[in-house]
């Protein structure tokens, strides 16, 4: 089992994306696809499969080169079938492969949901254990270019809410490797939703393979008046935030919480409890979402600790959008993450 | 240009024993005297396992029970076609498959009683999870004949539906994937007439369910389902034909649910006692016996002893499921994920 000999970063590691002096610095997409390479060479039993992934752009540059160096075998080219494929990587997860299934959007999702929810989530718990589905699913999510509704949804909460999945949304090339690669090493079931705005982020990532534990979240930035608890590409409009909020004077934390479940409770509410404030910012909706459950989270064992009522950035409860002027109007930035700490402060 | 016919395909049907016990005898399987004992205990066994099933839910014992009354020939001679390495998809109706394949009796008994821990398979039985969702476990057979031929492990898998699964999305995406990818993968379809109310006709236009293999690239074939001869025989075949690497087999059991869908179902509701008759005739277990009286297998006394064999497993089964002591309730959290998440950490403890 190669996957107990890689180390973890257990820590929640204050700061920032790492800087470039320690190791050399790669982009998220290079991140995702070194992790994929380095999975496929250190394991036999794993194996890529989706459809097109062995096409020359490689899905957003992830999968690039991977079946020339792996084989068609293990960088599989599927029938459009999204539930097909999903419950064919399950058969095979449960005979003791590690597939990772790559979605170009995580649109086609809604597709596989019989299987991931009826079969993937449920096994472990009603065979008592016996049967494991090592299954990493790939999903993609983002805004722009007139995706639209059908096309550039962001659906974490749906498999946040299914006991037996596990969700991580890595923000950063260096959590990106590792997520990936503690999903791909775990025996739950995981989907691992990747932002399109994220592949040209560069980072410090060290070249060999690490693991980072699913539930721990991360400070990428310390402070003391509000908590901005955010995901995935969010993090950076509340990066931003924090910097406007900075001239004038107010000093706003940031977590960054990766894994949207497990979900690191403790994170939370140690930065509510210092702060005392708490923005949520999802790149998703808010009904039901996930920065409801980082509210309830606040509310339910923080409560004494805040000061004011907790505020929420999401998406407006429609369909997004095709047209740049409605796109403008319906994708939150750091504007209204700045501006909801002047309502609460 | 003329119009020319470019593809056809055909169907074979395989009968071997009829109704009298009288056998094809170019036909027959190669099957030792003491393999034709061993089938014919099994299916007793089976026979006597569903029947005290069926009781148990009467008496409230267990929870809503799928009986497989009429179908034990295609789920044993199936089964029997296979080697221990292989393995086997189950979907609900096929507590004769367990029963053939060595499956705990009295876990069985849980299963349907609601206790959860009768499908944690024991290892060194290589059955997947009993799947209620209709169809969708055939895709789970085709990723593990996928995991296989990988490995180069020659394991065949075999997966089990009814004539309604065929209807399913899945049905089809899983016999694309194993006719394009070539896999060791038998698809076993046991049309039994029924799905609940619905009638067979009702699920495809088509006149046979193994014709559906063709459109996929591979072989399809029909047999009589209540002869376990002709089962097994097309198993067999099939089973070998995917262990060379020769790709995927749909067998289509042509049988006949004698029984109700489940012990929550009343089938007089909807179909003729006629149409019952007529296949009460037809009973695979009455000709099997006939024809091992033929070759001088069968006795009086031969009976006698299965019978007794067979009710003795079936009481300790019920003894041992009845006095297992209640699950933990926090199993529930123990097993959901591979390791605990912290929140279920928390919740262990409250428990
Ligand atoms: C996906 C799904 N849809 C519907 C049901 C409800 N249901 C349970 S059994 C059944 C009929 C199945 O018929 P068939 O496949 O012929 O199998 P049989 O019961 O005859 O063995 C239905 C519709 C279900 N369990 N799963
Ligand atoms: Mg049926």
């Amino acid at each position: 089992m190669p996957w107990t000999r890689i180390q973890a970063d257990d820590s929640r590691r204050p700061g920032i994306f790492r800087s470039s002096h320690a190791v050399r610095e790669i982009s998220y997409r290079d991140a995702i696809r070194e992790a994929l390479s380095q999975a496929l060479s250190m394991d036999p039993d794993v194996f890529l499969i989706g459809e097109g992934i062995d096409d020359p752009g490689g899905v957003f540059g992830t999968t690039k080169g991977l079946r020339e160096v792996f084989g068609s075998e293990r960088v599989m080219d599927s029938p459009i079938a999204e539930n097909g494929m999903t419950g064919v990587a399950i058969g095979a997860a449960v005979a003791g492969m590690r597939p990772v299934l790559i979605h170009m959007r995580v649109d086609f999702l809604p597709m596989s949901m019989d299987q991931l929810i009826n079969h993937a989530a449920k096994w472990s718990y009603m065979t008592g254990g016996r049967v494991k589905a090592p299954l990493t699913i790939r999903a993609i999510i983002g805004r722009g270019w007139g995706s639209a509704a059908q096309h550039s949804q962001s659906l974490q909460a749906l498999f946040a809410h299914i006991p037996g999945l596990r969700v991580l949304m890595p923000a950063s090339p260096y959590d990106a490797k590792g997520l990936l690669l503690g999903s791909i090493a775990s025996d739950s079931p995981t989907v691992v939703i990747e932002h399109r705005w994220l592949y040209d982020q560069k980072e410090g990532v060290p070249e060999e393979a690490y693991i980072i534990p699913a539930g721990r979240g991360t400070i990428r930035r310390e402070g003391t008046d509000i908590s901005i608890v955010a995901s995935s590409y969010m993090v950076y409009e509340a990066l931003r935030a924090a910097d406007e909020l900075g001239k004038k004077g107010i000093s706003a934390e940031v977590v960054d919480l990766r894994s949207v479940f497990p979900l690191d409770e403790e994170l939370i509410i140690a930065s509510v409890r210092k702060t005392g404030r708490l923005i949520v910012a999802d790149t998703g909706w808010r009904s039901c979402g996930v920065s409801a459950e980082v509210a309830a989270v606040a509310a339910e064992k923080a409560h004494a600790g805040l000061k004011a009522p907790v505020r929420r950035i999401c998406l407006p409860p429609a369909p997004t959008p095709a047209s740049p002027a409605l796109e403008q109007a319906y994708y939150p930035t750091f504007q209204q993450i700045a501006a909801a700490a002047g309502e609460i402060l | 240009m003329p119009e020319k016919i470019i593809e056809s395909c055909s169907v074979t049907r395989l009968d071997i024993l009829n109704e009298k016990g009288e056998a094809d005898l170019s036909l027959m399987p190669a099957l030792t005297d003491d393999q034709l004992r061993e089938l014919y205990e099994i299916f007793i066994l089976a026979r006597t396992f569903d029947h005290r099933a069926l009781n148990l839910q009467r008496e409230g014992r267990i929870g809503t029970y799928a009986p497989i009354l009429g179908q034990e020939a295609s789920q044993i001679g199936t089964a029997y076609a296979l080697d221990k390495t292989d393995w086997i998809f189950p979907s609900f109706r096929e507590n004769g498959v367990l029963v053939a394949r060595g499956y705990p009796l009295h876990m069985i008994l849980q299963y349907w009683g609601g206790d959860e821990r009768g499908i944690k398979v024991p290892d060194h039985l290589n059955i997947f999870t009993i799947s209620i969702p209709v169809g969708t476990h055939v895709l789970h057979a085709v990723g593990s004949a996928m995991a296989a031929k990988y490995r180069d492990e020659k394991t065949v898998s075999m997966v089990y539906f009814g004539d309604g699964g065929t209807s399913e999305g899945d049905f089809h995406e899983g016999m694309n994937f194993a006719g394009t990818f070539r896999l060791p993968v038998v698809f076993v379809c046991q049309n039994n007439q029924w799905a609940i109310s619905v009638p067979r006709e009702r699920q495809t236009a088509s006149r046979t369910l193994a014709q559906k293999a063709w459109a996929y690239g591979f072989e399809g074939i029909q047999v009589d389902g209540n002869d376990i001869l002709a089962v097994y025989k097309a198993a067999k075949a099939a089973v070998e034909k995917a262990r060379r690497g020769e790709g995927p087999t749909l067998i289509e059991c042509f049988t006949y649910r004698m029984a109700d869908h489940t012990t929550a179902d009343d089938a007089s509701r909807y179909r003729t006692k006629e149409q019952v008759a007529a296949w009460e005739a037809r009973d695979p277990l009455l000709r099997f016996r006939l024809f091992l009286e033929m070759k001088g297998i069968w006795t009086e006394a031969f009976q006698k002893e299965v019978d007794e064999k067979a009710k003795q497993k079936v009481d300790e089964a019920e003894k041992t499921a009845e006095s297992a002591v209640h699950a933990e309730p926090s199993d529930m959290l123990a097993y959901t994920y591979a390791s605990l998440t912290p929140r279920q950490t928390k919740q262990m403890r409250d428990f």
